[in-house]
């Protein structure tokens, strides 16, 4: 072998996994100065239009590094509207997308989605079911938290049908996601015909998917679900890259792989309780952004669970300062945008794998 | 979550001619199936076992029991020394590396990062050498060439040998290989059971499961030959590869010949010309 050839094949040896880091920190910062610069244009735009010097201004006068404060109706539109409301869609943004890497991960399954699979909707009809019974055992948390046990149990139940000898199907998850949205849209229906007006209106709206009620209240009801799923979910990283070549190599590599299947469904079904608890279903967007990353950066777990989280965060404030702008004075249902835009992207999928690999078997 | 746990124990050195891994008097049910009924098997430091039989025989069932994956319905599993459900998994795995029978990966890591995957166990205590093991691993398993392709990109063959250099990453002196040779040509066929071998060589205890008889008569040191669930023979080829016993094993006419040139063993069907 010559000394050329053999450079040669360190070289092939070493760049593709080093770019693929590179591309991950590119990725990184490029989505955290994404952030940077929506955050304040999106607490600018709106049908009280605030210049976005004086919405920095505000911010830097609240935590007290000089600025200024604006008027009354500025100051009330931009701290008890807008930032509840961006803050909110960053919330369940990172939350579905990190939800959505780490199902794919748990299921060793591109496809699947908290939405795809259903679990959207289980999660669901727990909050349906607290507004059209008017529960609030919980105060505050009782939507939240009977969306999570909703969610809990949909998780549970389509990880239990669609898995067996260690492996999960696509055809029997699709399947089954399709029969767990059926009969959660069915007892939905249920709720709704069982509420009263009032809860009717507060229901349908919230199907569509919306941040429209956004209040530092709501902010505060879902932050536990949300911060908690979101801080425990890039622990498992790297246990979750072991996951990619089966359950039993996993084992021999020293995960304990029941219980982190078992963990990571409770962090999945945290994230989506926060995520329609307040929004309702948005769909899409934990399938597309850990899709997106994954061809950019890879299929490594460390850059895609905080990176989907970032991603989700990103693409959702977007999507939500595009459904009150676009249509205005009116509002698009945000959950309505999603599925618009998400859609496609499934057909796109689709289409690929099929000339790639002649579809999923 | 990790700071709740012991950190695992790091293996003790073993020494050739201890036993790392041992089925006593095993029974193992699968479904309602017994598989296998009272087997008894011990992997030495030091030595290559291979094991063979016909189709359904319990030859990779026997070895997951050895990698403590199966229940053990009697008899018991040690893994060096200690009864093999005593081990927590991450122990197992510094202790023991097993290949699977097929090499499936659900997301496109490159051949780099699947070989790295077997370093996993190390990270707990923190061992240092990772570039150096994947390197050598890589190299090994002649799959260097390719270390930045997806893996999904590879034929059967060369999966296969990545799966093995992932296997020899994690540097566990216990090797448990299900049919490492399966998919590979004449030449990669040699140059895994040549490796077999150097690991055993240098201390190591390997089992592997082999179909080619002719194989495990050139590179095992012991051969254990199972039969329905139960060990027929066990010890090396030169003595248990009889033309009789094959051929009962098998139920096919089989012939044991020493070469024409070396006298080594050689196995091969007799075929009426």
């Amino acid at each position: 072998m010559t000394v050329l050839e053999k450079t040669e094949q360190e070289a092939a040896a070493e760049v593709p996994p080093r770019r693929r880091r590179t591309t991950g920190w590119l990725l990184t910062v490029g989505m955290a100065v994404g952030l940077l610069v929506l955050v304040p244009v999106a607490a600018g735009i709106g049908a009280y239009p605030i210049p976005v010097a004086d919405v920095l201004a505000s911010v830097q006068h609240k935590v007290g590094l000089g600025g200024h404060e604006l008027d009354r109706v500025a100051e009330s539109v931009l701290w008890n509207v807008r930032f509840p409301r961006i803050v909110l869609a960053l919330l369940v943004g990172a939350s579905l997308g990190c939800a959505g890497a780490l199902m794919q991960g748990v299921f060793g399954n591109p496809l699947a989605e908290p939405g795809t699979i259903g679990v959207s909707v289980g999660a669901a009809v727990g909050a349906v079911a607290s507004i059209s019974l008017g529960l609030s055992f919980f105060g505050n948390w009782t939507l939240p938290a009977m969306a999570f046990a909703a969610g809990l149990g949909t998780v549970l139940l389509v990880y239990g049908m669609s898995r067996s000898g260690g492996r999960t199907e696509v055809v029997t998850l699709i399947l089954t996601g399709i029969a767990v949205n059926a009969f959660c849209g069915a007892l939905v229906g249920l709720f709704i015909f069982l509420a009263d007006t009032a809860a009717v209106n507060q229901i349908t709206f919230w199907q569509l998917g919306s941040l429209s009620q956004a209040t530092w209240e709501r902010v505060l009801a879902v932050l536990p679900c949300a911060a908690i799923g979101l801080l425990l979910a890039p622990l498992y990283s790297r246990r979750l890259d072991l996951l990619a070549l089966g359950d039993r190599p996993a084992r021999h590599l020293g995960v304990d792989v029941e219980r982190l299947r078992i963990v990571l469904i409770l962090v999945v079904a945290l994230l989506t309780a926060a995520a329609v608890s307040v929004a309702g279903v948005i769909g899409f967007v934990g399938l597309v952004v850990p899709h997106l990353l994954r061809m950019a950066a890879g299929p490594g777990h460390r850059f895609l669970v905080p990176g989907s989280a970032l991603g989700g965060a990103v693409v959702l404030l977007g999507a939500d300062l595009a459904a009150r702008t676009m249509a205005a004075p009116a509002e698009l249902p945000l959950g309505v945008l999603t599925a618009l835009l998400g859609s496609p992207f499934f057909f796109w999928l689709l289409r690929r794998t099929r000339r790639k690999q002649g579809g999923w078997a | 979550m990790r700071l709740l746990r012991p950190r695992p124990t790091p293996p003790s050195p073993a020494e050739p001619g201890d036993v790392l891994a041992a089925a006593e008097a095993l029974h193992v049910r699968l479904g309602s199936r017994v598989v296998l009924h009272g087997v008894s098997v011990a992997a030495r430091a030091g030595e290559v076992l291979a094991l063979v039989g016909p189709n359904g025989a319990g030859k990779s069932t026997l070895l997951g029991a050895l990698a403590g994956d199966l229940p053990v319905a009697e008899g018991g599993v040690r893994i060096h020394g200690r009864p093999a459900s005593e081990w927590s998994a991450p122990e197992l795995a510094l202790r023991r590396a097993v290949l699977p029978q097929s090499a499936e990966l659900s997301f496109p890591f490159t051949v780099e990062e699947v070989v790295r995957m077997g370093r996993a166990p190390w990270a707990a205590i923190g061992a240092e050498e990772d570039d150096a093991a994947v390197a050598e691993a890589m190299a090994r398993a002649e799959v260097t060439a390719f270390a930045g392709r997806p893996f999904s990109a590879l034929s059967g063959g060369e999966r296969a040998r990545v799966a093995l250099a992932r296997v020899l990453a994690q540097r566990a002196s216990l090797l448990l290989l299900d049919e490492p040779t399966a998919a590979l040509d004449l030449k990669h066929q040699e140059l895994v059971l040549r490796l077999c071998r150097e690991r055993a060589r240098a201390g190591d205890a390997v089992v592997v499961v082999l179909h080619d008889l002719g194989l495990a008569a050139a590179y095992a040191h012991r051969v254990a030959i199972l039969r329905a669930g139960k060990v027929a023979a066990d010890g090396p080829p030169d003595e248990v590869f009889s033309d009789r016993l094959l051929s009962e094993v098998y139920d096919q006419e089989v012939e044991v010949l020493p070469h024409p040139r070396t006298g080594a063993v050689l196995v091969t069907p007799k075929r009426d010309s």
